[in-house]
């Protein structure tokens, strides 16, 4: 435990630093506080699934530039797949398979036949835009929505009961969920040190009887199913449309926060937030205008604060050595 | 054990092809056949020697072949390792003795001819095969993962879990101390790989492989990165596993330790073994001579040296390594043209930090250093280079090359921007070939052309592209820092020759070498260097070796 706690020391400090100015502020300011944090998470929640996307690729070894297409294949097919069958189970089935088709469409050209990294999620990213524009039909709505889920106990607590365990979408539970088994599964666990060799060092893997190209191909495969909940999240359960170009570049902000998070599941997770609250402060200054600040200026405040994270964490953290690069065998 | 001609390459008999894998117990046949007494007293399933237990030819390749575009790398190979036995792989650089092991590693896939293992030839798929088959290896390139402990490294593809597929590093931790207490080899599991010393990184690398079980053990080239010391700890440990039925595939290019350990050797050239012969039959001449088709000169013989005026000079400099603790501290010497200064330490002493200074590729803390009268305290790798100063680092993969480049554009890589390479900024590719060709027969870089990768050369010869590059602008100032390490015996003598044909041109010579015999017949004047500073300065004429070896543990 002592040892967990100095090896995560960072995640920690960064994690309770935010908490204890999250209660100081809902406590000060109990009019607005409980929905800008309610928004923040809102907000965050397909960030963290998208990012875990981006830590389980890199960590293999795999850039996936590819996020934001895979995401807006997802939210489509959800959306019309729950539309048309009158369904939204078969929706979030077609959404989630979605995503793990776009996956594998990632893992076999960029590990498989070794195209650059980069451009196969440029490729992805395009078809995506293709095909979800010139599909797209107006006017279908959902046959439902996806349940809420109220956690008993946990959404007691001031704050972030509230917040996260009370009248939240079953998908938003599940981001929190994933961000925890991912980052144990990363650091506790055979799949993740492999995973995390596979990133860093190949050739340490394969010559230790790993199949690199096997757990690459696996891993960036599966990681599309979290994609594809990201992507399912935004048309079926913050707007129950599908608008051309619904993602509008979370799948690339999820790749900054990634690299905030340090390449780790839970400072990302962190990071979401931290990015979804600058968000919310924004939406909240244009709203009561407080300031004599024009609301283009207040709208760009997340990218700014995204931008000065950035520029702090870059130099600090190191990402995975191997990630971008094709493993490429001795005598082929 | 007989000698084949060493001449043609391409005509093979093999002595071994009649061995028979389906066992003969005798007790007399047993006796006959043991290379090693002590295997005889252990039990059946352990020694390979007994009813029912296939062991006796552990390791049996037949008429292997395995070509590279129109390399052929290695060509028809057969040869056989007993139960206990050592055997060592000798040969020139890219004579093919890499290709050779990782095809018994499933690295590679031979194009034709068959690798048995315990009597069963059915293919090597993949590492992971071999490794299921009772083959351990230490590569020629570390295969470790930098940022993971040494107990994650360990357990890497064997991870000790509590079930569930959950990490159990705490038994990683227990079995890496028991590992290396039961072997010698001190380790700290907790340690992060990239914090150790290369010769501890070997180390793990050792145990690594022998926390599996090993029947056989492949080593290619483990000791080139050793220290005499620990070269010696390795090789007792490697007397003690064949004492208890381990066979080891030793691959070196020091003669001492093929003599020291081995029962017998094959030599490879250009692909192909051009003979066999057991170590007690033999001695380093004669090896060496098998190996290069020629007598070799393992000694050379110089004029004295003429110096002419101070080139370099450098005046109580004080370094920080990586980590910012002092490295180099109040380093001070003088170089004159016409001489070779070795600087003899143990290594850890600072001079890999003292050449990064030098080079202009770490900060110099305080003190001062100059090229004649131009200082170069201050000055970056650019500027030194242009200031006339060849480095020859000791990190080539890292410092030297740029192994996704084609050889002759890493022969040009510190003056590709200037004439006659690149006119008003555009590159003349015609000379950059043609600069090519010629060092590469210079320096017999053994090679498909130059414009192969640099990356896919052998080990050997990777070294050479080096310091063909950094010697051919003629520098005022060579500095050379193991400018030999994992070079073959025919190309350490070529090496050597050109450095003291270098000297006698007039260049000044800085040799930085942990061979202690290296610095002994090459420098013209010795500094043993301890704790970052020179302790002793000394002709080389009055050298004293035990002297030299008291010096460099500290002992002044
Ligand atoms: N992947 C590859 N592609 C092309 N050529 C290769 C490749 N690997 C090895 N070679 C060539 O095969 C030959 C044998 O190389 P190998 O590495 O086996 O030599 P070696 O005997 O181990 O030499 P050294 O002592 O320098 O390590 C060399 O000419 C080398 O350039
Ligand atoms: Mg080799």
């Amino acid at each position: 435990m002592a040892a967990w706690v100095q090896k995560n020391r960072t995640t920690l400090g960064i994690g309770l630093g935010v908490l204890v100015a999250a209660y100081v502020f809902y406590y000060a300011k109990h009019d607005i506080a409980p929905s800008m944090f309610g928004a923040a998470w809102g907000y965050a929640i397909p960030l963290v699934l998208a990012a875990l996307v981006g830590v389980i690729g890199e960590r293999s070894g795999v850039v996936n530039i590819g996020i934001e297409g895979q995401m807006l294949l997802a939210a489509f097919a959800g959306f019309f797949g729950a539309a048309y069958s009158g369904s939204m189970i078969v929706g979030i089935l077609a959404g989630v398979g979605t995503g793990l088709i776009a996956g594998g469409f990632l893992a076999w050209t960029t590990v498989r036949w070794r195209m650059d990294q980069i451009i196969a999620g440029v490729v992805l990213n395009i078809i995506a835009t293709g095909i979800t524009s010139f599909y797209l039909k107006s006017g279908e709505i959902l046959p439902g929505v996806i349940p809420n889920v109220d956690v008993p106990l946990l959404k007691e607590i001031p704050l972030i009961g509230e917040t996260f365990f009370s009248g939240r979408s079953a998908i938003a539970l599940v981001a929190i969920l994933a961000a925890v088994v991912v980052h144990l599964a990363l650091f506790h666990t055979r799949w993740g040190l492999r995973t995390r060799a596979v990133g860093e060092y190949p050739s340490a893997a394969d010559t230790a009887g790993i199949n690199v190209e096997r757990l690459r191909l696996v891993n960036v495969t599966l990681a599309g199913s979290l994609a594809g909940l990201a992507g399912l999240y935004l048309s079926m359960d913050a707007s129950a449309s599908f608008e051309r170009g619904i993602t509008a570049g979370r799948g690339f902000l999820a790749l900054a926060i990634m690299i905030m998070g340090a390449w780790r599941p839970l400072r990302a997770l962190v990071m979401a937030l931290f990015f979804g609250f600058i968000n919310a402060v924004a939406s909240q200054l244009q709203l009561t205008g407080g300031f004599d600040v024009p609301p283009q200026l207040t709208g760009t405040l997340p990218y700014v604060a995204t931008l000065v994270v950035l520029a702090v964490a870059a130099g600090r953290v190191r990402g995975p050595a191997a990630a971008g690069q094709p493993y490429v065998k001795k005598d082929q | 054990m007989s000698e084949r001609t060493p001449e043609p390459p391409d005509v093979h008999t093999d002595p071994q092809a009649a061995v028979d894998v389906h066992l003969d117990t005798s007790q007399e046949h047993l006796a006959s056949v043991v290379t090693n007494e002590a295997i005889l007293e252990l039990p059946p399933e352990q020694s390979g020697f007994g009813e029912g237990v296939v062991g006796e030819v552990l390791l049996d390749i037949e008429g292997l072949s395995k070509s590279f575009g129109s390399v052929r790398a290695n060509r028809d190979i057969s040869l056989s390792v007993r139960r206990g036995e050592i055997v060592a792989l000798l040969g020139e650089n890219g004579a093919g003795k890499s290709t050779l092991v990782n095809q018994i590693f499933g690295l590679i896939t031979p194009d034709t001819g068959t690798v048995a293992i315990k009597g069963d030839a059915t293919p090597i798929k993949d590492p992971r095969d071999a490794i299921a088959r009772g083959i351990g290896m230490v590569h020629q390139h570390f295969q470790l993962v930098p940022v993971m402990t040494v107990a994650e490294n360990m357990v890497l593809g064997h991870e000790t879990t509590r079930g569930g597929g959950v990490l159990d590093l705490a038994a990683a931790r227990t079995m890496v101390r028991e590992l290396s207490a039961k072997h010698g080899l001190a380790v700290d599991p907790d340690t992060e790989v990239e914090d150790l010393p290369v010769g501890t990184q070997q180390r793990v690398e050792i145990l690594k492989a022998l926390s599996r079980k090993v029947d056989l053990l492949i080593l290619d080239e483990p000791t080139a990165v050793l220290t005499p010391q620990e070269t010696d700890e390795l090789l007792a440990v490697m007397k003690e596993l064949a004492n208890s039925g381990t066979s080891i595939v030793f691959i070196t290019h020091k003669l001492r330790e093929v003599l020291a350990v081995a029962d017998r050797v094959y030599v490879l050239r250009q692909g192909a073994v051009v003979g066999e012969v057991a170590t007690k039959d033999t001695d380093a001449k004669g090896l060496a001579t098998m190996m290069v088709g020629r007598e070799v000169v393992l000694s050379i013989d110089k004029s004295a040296a003429s110096p002419g005026e101070t080139v370099l000079e450098v005046q109580d400099l004080h370094v920080v390594d990586d980590r910012g603790l002092g490295a180099v501290n109040g380093f001070s010497l003088s170089v004159r043209a016409g001489e070779i200064v070795g600087v003899a330490g143990v290594e850890g002493n600072g001079q890999r930090e003292l050449v990064e200074a030098l080079a202009g590729m770490r900060k110099v803390v305080s003190g001062r250093m100059a090229l004649g009268s131009l200082d170069l305290t201050r000055a970056n790798p650019h500027q030194t280079h242009h200031a006339g100063v060849g480095h020859v680092p000791e990190d080539r993969e890292k410092h030297g090359l740029v192994g996704t480049y084609s050889i002759a554009d890493n022969l040009v890589l510190n003056e590709f921007d200037q004439a006659p390479y690149a006119k008003s900024g555009v590159r003349q590719f015609d000379a950059v070939r043609e600069n090519a060709e010629k060092l590469r027969e210079e320096f017999d870089i053994r090679s498909s052309g130059v414009m192969q990768t640099a990356g896919s050369l052998s080990g050997g010869n990777k070294q050479k592209v080096v310091v063909a590059r950094e010697m051919a602008f003629k520098p005022k100032l060579l500095m050379a820092a193991q400018p030999t390490r994992g070079v073959d015996v025919g190309s350490i003598e070529f090496i050597h020759r050109r450095i003291v044909e270098a000297r006698d041109e007039g260049a000044a010579v800085l040799l930085v070498s942990a061979e202690l015999d290296e610095i002994l017949s090459l420098s013209d004047r010795i500094a043993v260097v301890h704790g970052g500073a020179v302790v002793a300065e000394m002709d080389a004429k009055d050298a004293d070796r035990t002297e030299i070896g008291r010096l460099m543990a500290g002992d002044h």
